[in-house]
């Protein structure tokens, strides 16, 4: 009958292991429930043991190829496959394709007496009879626990519980066993002492009227697993447990830019914009745009050619498309091609923990390149701190493992100015954009500035934005000796500093015709005096030719005389010349 | 080992009794030799016992909600009844099959 192994287990040193196939529970465990061995499943009424052990054998016959049996003591086969008819499964199909057998052993104390010794070899040779008839590899027993409301003589009952487990594991298939919590005990009947290889926790918690079931693995003999709590959901889909791909922070990182969405953004963070699977929030006060930051990346995205997933808890889709249109977003060619799509939901709908694993199973199921979530707030609304906190860690390690850039949008209630640092998440946030409502002289502006971006250097200016028809605009504040402004009081500002410009422009010029005139009129007196001093130069040139004329007369009398006197000495007329030059 | 014996009681009414082994083992051997003494001293003439054996009929173990071995079941007359054990002690098997004891 076991000749047919077809067991996908790597062939490890290992031990081996057998995939339950529910999504997340084969991460925490490391590959599946131990092969071969008996897993105790304990939990309260209601809290999911039963689909739980009907996954692992539905899974283990569609998709492992290991035909399981199914050994109710509870519930008929008919209301079992009516119960997880709902998830999709066709059980009734699988028995008769042999993949699934089911067996209901009814046990009830008002028909049965006991009256001396026996033995449960009865249950024995019907599950044997029942892995033998499928060749199973897998079997669930559920509850087992029964047979003690069956039976009195527990002795008896112990030590055919020992034995059944121990033959169990002798036949080879993996077994799951499941067991109501007990108030000492974790079973009611203290199963756990019989089952030692593989014992899981399941828990049905009710916080502020908001029910979370959380799964645990509490021993795993032979193999490392995660210890957690992990909360896991059960929808139209089955069990996924919330998985934690990374458990430290050891993802590969990404240098690779991928834009915001808005030019001038871009510019702030290093001109190239956000870290490829960085986690970027933006934080803002109501109205400031948050939304349309959001849509403004999707788009981007989406015109890059990346899938993109939106999720948000205030807005419709069709009302999210409706009012990017007014900014000159248009996101319905994306959602019609199929690159993005949006999820819409109300917040109080379901606990965190749901919301959570519910982003998580479509992000994996669409693998997306982008994740927006619009807003977070909503999310943190309705969960206590810290229970957000170790949420979102998982959630954004996740991200951040499959290199998916998330933006998150968070409201931010008080006007103050106030950095979401109270906030449990900020440390978790790569890049954090505040944007902040500016009031002042009769209106209200929008400023933004890079609160932190992580591995780049960013802008450290407030930079006014203004959402036009066209998208969202950055442009510089004024910033000046008179303070910084925004909106009117930035425009009215910038005229004043026109005007005061202007006017000292013209005062220069003022300034510079004054002293042209004075130039002109210094020159003008160079002038008369270079004038006045050519005139006295004239004629004491004049005087002194007049001079030299007289001179020349007076020598030319001289010699006249002396020709008349009849002077023969040359000398004698040399030395009368130089007396009466002397004279003179 | 099976094993019928068929007589018609006084007022008609018949008793078929259905005894579950595994084997034979000291339990079922022990449950068997008492439920025939039981029958013999307040059923005589009037009881039919089947023996089955689920070592070699397994598949009948789902038919009468068979777990435990030995197990008496009470076909006729109804309603259907169960002892387990090896029916060592005749007072509870008599109020388990709620016969009358013959004084």
């Amino acid at each position: 009958m076991y000749d047919t192994e077809q067991s996908p287990g790597p062939a490890r040193i290992e031990l081996p292991k057998s995939p339950t196939g529910i999504q997340g529970l084969d991460e925490i465990t490391l590959g599946g429930l131990p092969g071969g061995r008996t897993t105790l499943v304990v939990g309260r009424a209601g809290s999911g043991k039963t689909l739980l052990g009907m996954e692992f054998l539905v899974h283990g016959a569609l998709e492992f190829g290991e035909p399981g049996v199914f050994v109710s003591f509870e519930e008929t086969p008919g209301d079992l496959v009516e119960n997880v008819a709902s998830l999709g499964y066709d059980l009734n199909d699988l028995c008769e394709r042999n993949l699934l057998a089911i067996d209901h052993v009814e046990v009830s104390r008002s028909d049965i007496i006991e009256t001396g010794e026996f033995d449960l070899e009865g249950l024995f040779i019907r599950l044997g009879y029942a892995i033998d008839s499928i060749g199973a590899k897998r079997i669930v027993l559920d509850t087992i626990e029964s047979l003690f409301s069956g039976l009195t003589n527990t002795g008896i009952l112990r030590a055919e519980l020992r034995r059944l487990f121990f033959w169990l594991k002798d036949r080879g298939v993996t077994a799951v066993v499941t067991g109501e919590s007990g108030e000492a005990t974790m079973t009611r009947h203290g199963l756990e002492e019989y089952i030692s290889d593989c014992v899981i926790l399941l828990d049905h918690r009710v916080d502020d009227e908001i029910s979370t079931r959380r799964l645990r693995v509490v021993k795993y003999r032979g193999s490392v697993h995660g210890t957690n709590e992990y909360p896991f959901l059960i929808d139209e889909t089955g069990i996924s447990v919330l998985p934690i791909t990374s458990t430290g922070l050891s993802h590969t990182v990404s240098s690779e830019r991928i834009s915001s969405g808005v030019e001038r953004l871009d510019a702030m963070l290093d001109g190239e914009g956000f870290y490829r699977g960085s986690t970027i929030m933006v934080a803002g006060t109501p109205g400031t745009g948050k939304t349309s930051f959001g849509a403004s990346f999707v788009n981007a995205a989406s015109l890059r050619g990346e899938k993109c997933l939106y999720f948000s808890f205030e807005e419709s889709s069709d009302q999210i498309v409706r009012n990017m249109q007014s900014i000159g977003i248009d996101l319905a060619p994306h959602i019609e091609s199929g690159l993005l799509e949006i999820h819409s939901s109300r917040p109080t709908m379901y606990g965190l923990e749901m919301h959570l694993v519910m982003l998580l199973k479509q992000i994996r199921e669409r693998q997306p390149g982008v994740v927006v979530i619009d807003p977070l707030t909503d999310l943190i609304a309705i969960g206590s701190t810290k229970d957000v906190k170790v949420m979102l860690t998982r959630l954004i390690d996740y991200l951040k493992t499959n290199r998916i850039t998330a933006l998150f949008t968070h409201l931010i209630h008080t006007r103050e100015e106030m950095a979401p640092s109270d906030l449990a998440v900020s440390s978790l946030i790569d890049t954090l954009i505040q944007l902040q409502d500016i009031e002042s002289a009769g209106e209200r502006n929008r400023g933004l500035y890079v609160l932190k971006s992580r591995g780049m250097g960013h802008s450290n200016q407030i930079r006014e934005y203004r959402i036009t028809a066209s998208g969202i605009q950055l442009i510089d504040v004024y910033v000046g000796p008179a303070g910084m402004f925004m909106g009117t009081a930035r425009l009215m500002q910038e005229a004043k500093e026109r005007a005061e410009a202007q006017a000292r422009d013209e005062e220069i010029a003022a300034r510079q015709r004054e002293l042209e005139l004075e130039r002109n009129a210094l020159e003008a007196r160079i002038a008369a005096l270079q004038n006045e001093f050519a005139s006295r130069e004239e004629e004491s040139q004049r005087m002194i030719e007049a001079e030299s004329r007289r001179q020349k007369m007076i020598d030319a009398g001289t010699r006249a005389i002396e020709r008349l006197r009849k002077a023969d000495d040359d000398k004698k007329v040399q030395a009368t010349r130089g007396e009466t030059g002397v004279e003179r | 080992m099976t094993d019928a014996q068929k007589t018609t009681g006084e007022n008609g009414e018949k008793w078929i009794l259905r005894l579950y082994v595994a084997g034979q083992t000291p339990k079922s051997l022990a449950a068997f030799a008492n439920l025939k003494r039981i029958c013999e001293e307040h059923l005589a003439g009037r009881y039919e016992i089947e023996v089955i054996d689920l070592l070699e009929h397994p598949q009948l173990a789902r038919g009468d909600q068979i777990f435990a071995v030995p197990t008496l079941v009470r076909k006729l007359p109804p309603p259907l009844r169960k002892i387990i054990g090896d029916l060592s002690n005749t007072e509870k098997v008599l109020v388990g099959l709620d016969v009358q004891p013959r004084r």
